[in-house]
């Protein structure tokens, strides 16, 4: 049972995160943030989009109906894996319930990647 | 004013509450009469002044009373009536509210119907179940108060979540509800039983065994229509997938299932005694568990729950309270009830324990993946999720042996069975089951069907067919007895039993057949054009807008037909809800027995008139909700067992006017009379 579990825990990484190549290759994973406002491409029941934590950029690519609430510059979560072209191709795409509800590994990666820019902005405005 | 009144009903049930947690307890201690008496006023003044309040709550949903901040939030000047009364219920709060109303209904029930019930346990059992409404009225008045205004009063409600405008949705949580809350009678049964233990256990649980079969019917439908609700609401056509909302509703019915099965065990033989209050205790304490992570918002942010500690802290603290509480008096109490009977390696207590076990491993896996990502992410921060391949790889191995235990037990004697009989029996069963999958697997399947899918439908046809043994050998004419005279001396909890292992076969066969059979397709289609998808052709005919009483939207009209006949038409919308402008996929199903047509449109295509419309042919699915309908039959008729009713006339003075039934069974079918 536990080595069950061991190997179906899928890990949560942010656009950063994947930017700097911490999540595996090969292997299921779960990537949230913002869908960039003017990325999704539709072409028939392909669409290509971007997730962002406003830091960095992931293209993804999915087939099939996007939920409802599915929206650019809105929360989304996608489930699946990382190609060696730096293309993120998902098997599911999460956006909940309701209007204001953020899926909470989206806020998560919008929350690092924030506090990530305030400190880069104070690294490099800081007088020496 | 009227919400003022029913807020002022709730801190007086509050007080009452108390008092029937204390006092009429305190008379049973001290065998105090007078106090013992106290019960029932104090009961019947409780269950008055929560469903006042309840009904103040309805009623401002039912007047637009915005100045409520929770009806601001739940409703909208445009919901239709119905939708407004079922509102109460769709947020934290007023779902609280209904939790309270069902469990002082339960107690009112429990009341009316205990007529010679010894009064000390009556006492005792009404002062656990008051001490539990005490908890849960005081989190609602000092956390989530339903009834808390809003000024300035807004103009317009913000509107119910689109989602639970539904029939489904309407029905889903008072069943849920119903199921969570009568586990309380069980709970509390057994508490009292712990507080008293020189009491007869068995005697308690004569009581007990009919509200936990109905609890289990209702958390049954209940868990069986949230499930419906996602299959045609959300729009992708699945029914199940290991959320953790459906887990938390889930594991109180694995661990209710496993109590059922246990009591019926405790009862007919005295064995597992201690394994039944155990099983009692951890029911109820999941159903908590459940309703207090489904409702504290831990689920959609363990940051939200820091973020407001008032809520999250009381639940803990009370969680604790009667989860370790009612452990430790468990545990200090418990080895005065003794083992109980003991039974043979070949019988049918065996079975009962292997699958008690199974269960509560089940139990405990699903736990463990629902739980985990929560602590790892409070604790670590780090964010997991445990996807359904998880739950699929634990639930399959644990649950396939039950389901085999499950058609041998019926057919096993208590205590101490002989194997060269259970042999014959099983042989005969054995034969039946794979004649049955056999042929029905490859009418349905052709060749196609996988290695998995044959098992499923041997399994599903092993518990169909010991069922048909089982009903077989107790019906068949003997002894000059023709078929119905041996329907009439069939006790009624076989009946029931079989029903429900029946519901378990069928639900079998429609998970094993639309997991392997079911094709989905994803297309872009523009008026005019179709796409054929097993063997049936959907046309898209037209797309035309619509106006709903609150929102507006896009029907498609699709025509479905077969070799040029045509089968039904399907008219799927895209709504879109005024006041919350959220969108919503109302999916257009035909449903049938041996199959589901399913269309739901996505979103149109930029630059085009053409949709992304989703189409499912779902062979079977209606099976999974069938299995769990007679699963719940099953429940309702052993709760309607007269044999109880019976027992407890017998026990009272009244015995001249008792039906003798239940002790003039054959001597042969009271020894396999079932769970």
């Amino acid at each position: 049972m536990l080595n069950a579990f061991q190997s179906n825990l899928v890990f949560f990484y942010s656009p950063t995160q994947v930017a700097a190549n911490e999540a595996p290759k090969g292997r299921s994973f779960r990537i949230g943030g913002l869908v960039e406002p003017g990325s999704v491409k539709r072409e028939g029941v392909r669409v290509n989009f971007k997730v962002t934590d406003n830091l960095h950029q992931i293209p993804v690519r999915f087939e099939g109906v996007l939920p409802d609430l599915f929206k650019e510059g809105k929360g989304v979560v996608a489930q699946g894996q990382l190609g060696p072209d730096g293309l993120f191709t998902a098997r599911e795409v999460l956006a909940k319930h309701d209007e204001n509800y953020m899926p909470p590994e989206a806020a998560d990666a919008l929350e690092q990647a924030e506090q990530a820019r305030t400190r880069a902005q104070h690294s490099m405005g800081a007088p020496k | 004013m009227i919400p003022e009144l029913g807020h002022f009903a709730l801190w007086f049930a509050l007080g009452l509450a108390a008092l029937l947690a204390v006092l009429p307890p305190l008379g049973a201690h001290r065998r105090r009469a007078d106090w013992m008496a106290l019960a029932a006023p104090l009961n019947k003044g409780l269950g008055l002044t929560v469903l006042l309040s309840y009904l103040c709550l309805t009623w401002a949903f039912v007047q637009f009373d915005f100045s409520v901040a929770y009806v601001a939030r739940h409703s909208n000047s445009e919901l239709p009536l119905a939708y407004r009364i079922a509102a109460v219920w769709g947020g934290h709060e007023g779902s609280l509210l209904l939790w309270a109303l069902l469990l002082v209904g339960w107690m009112g029930a429990l009341q009316r119907k205990a007529g010679n019930l010894p009064p000390a346990l009556l006492a005792r059992v009404l002062g656990v179940m008051g001490a539990l409404s005490f908890g849960f009225l005081l989190f609602m008045l000092t956390t989530s108060n339903p009834f808390e205004r809003l000024l300035p009063m807004p103009e317009e409600g913000a509107d119910l979540n689109p989602l639970l405008q539904d029939p489904g949705m309407v029905l889903h949580p008072p069943m849920l509800y119903m199921g969570y809350v009568g586990f309380a009678v069980a709970f509390a049964f057994a508490i009292a039983a712990l507080l008293a233990p020189e009491d007869d256990l068995q005697r308690w649980l004569r009581w007990a065994r009919p509200w936990t079969a109905a609890a289990w019917a209702s958390l049954t439908v209940g868990i069986a229509l949230g499930s419906w609700w996602a299959y045609y609401e959300l729009g992708w056509g699945g029914w199940w997938f290991w959320d953790p909302v459906e887990n938390a509703s889930f594991m109180p019915w694995l661990a209710g299932t496993a109590l059922l099965h246990s009591m019926a065990v405790t009862e007919k033989r005295g064995a597992f005694r201690s394994w039944t209050l155990l099983l009692a205790i951890l029911a109820f304490s999941l159903s908590l568990l459940g309703t207090f992570l489904v409702r504290s918002g831990v689920l959609s942010s363990v940051h939200a729950f820091a973020t407001d500690p008032k809520r999250g802290l009381f639940i803990l603290g009370f969680l604790v309270v009667v989860v370790g509480g009612s452990l430790g008096l468990f545990a200090a109490r418990a080895a005065r009830m003794g083992l109980g009977a003991r039974f043979g390696l070949l019988s049918r207590e065996t079975t009962l324990m292997g699958n008690n076990v199974m269960l509560l491993a089940a139990c405990g896996a699903v736990l463990l993946g629902t739980l985990y990502p929560l602590a790892l992410d409070a604790l670590t921060g780090q964010k997991i999720s445990v996807g359904p391949p998880y739950f699929d790889s634990v639930f399959v191995p644990l649950m396939a042996p039950v389901i085999v235990l499950m058609g041998v037990g019926p057919l096993l004697r208590w205590k101490q069975d002989e194997g060269p009989q259970l042999v014959r029996r099983l042989r005969g069963a054995a034969l039946l089951a794979a004649l049955v999958a056999g042929t029905f697997g490859w009418a349905v399947g052709g060749g196609q069907l996988s290695a998995a899918a044959w098992f499923g439908l041997a399994l599903a046809g092993w518990v169909l067919a010991c069922c048909a043994a089982d009903l077989v050998e107790r019906l068949w004419p003997r002894q000059g007895q023709g078929l119905i005279a041996r329907w009439q001396a069939l006790p009624r909890s076989v009946l029931s039993m079989q029903l429900a292992h029946a519901g378990v076969g069928v639900f079998i066969v429609g998970v094993t057949l639309v997991n392997s059979l079911q094709v989905e397709r994803d297309v872009a289609l523009a008026p005019g054009q179709g796409v054929e998808v097993a063997g049936f052709e959907f046309q898209l005919e037209r797309l035309q807008r619509i106006e709903g009483p609150n929102y507006g939207g896009v029907q498609g009209l699709v025509r479905v037909s077969r070799g040029g006949e045509q089968v039904t038409e399907l008219r799927p919308e895209k709504r879109v809800y005024r006041s919350s402008e959220m969108p919503m996929t109302e999916a257009a199903i035909d449903a049938g027995l041996l199959r589901d047509l399913y269309v739901s449109l996505g979103e149109p295509l930029a630059g085009s008139n053409a949709w992304i419309v989703r189409v499912y042919v779902k062979p079977f699915i209606d099976w999974i909700w069938m299995g769990c309908l007679l699963m719940a039959c099953g429940g309702l008729l052993a709760w309607r067992d007269k044999r109880y009713r019976v027992a407890v006339a017998q026990s009272s003075a009244a015995k001249a006017l008792a039906a003798p039934a239940a002790q003039a069974l054959p001597g042969g079918a009271q020894g396999r009379a079932a769970p």
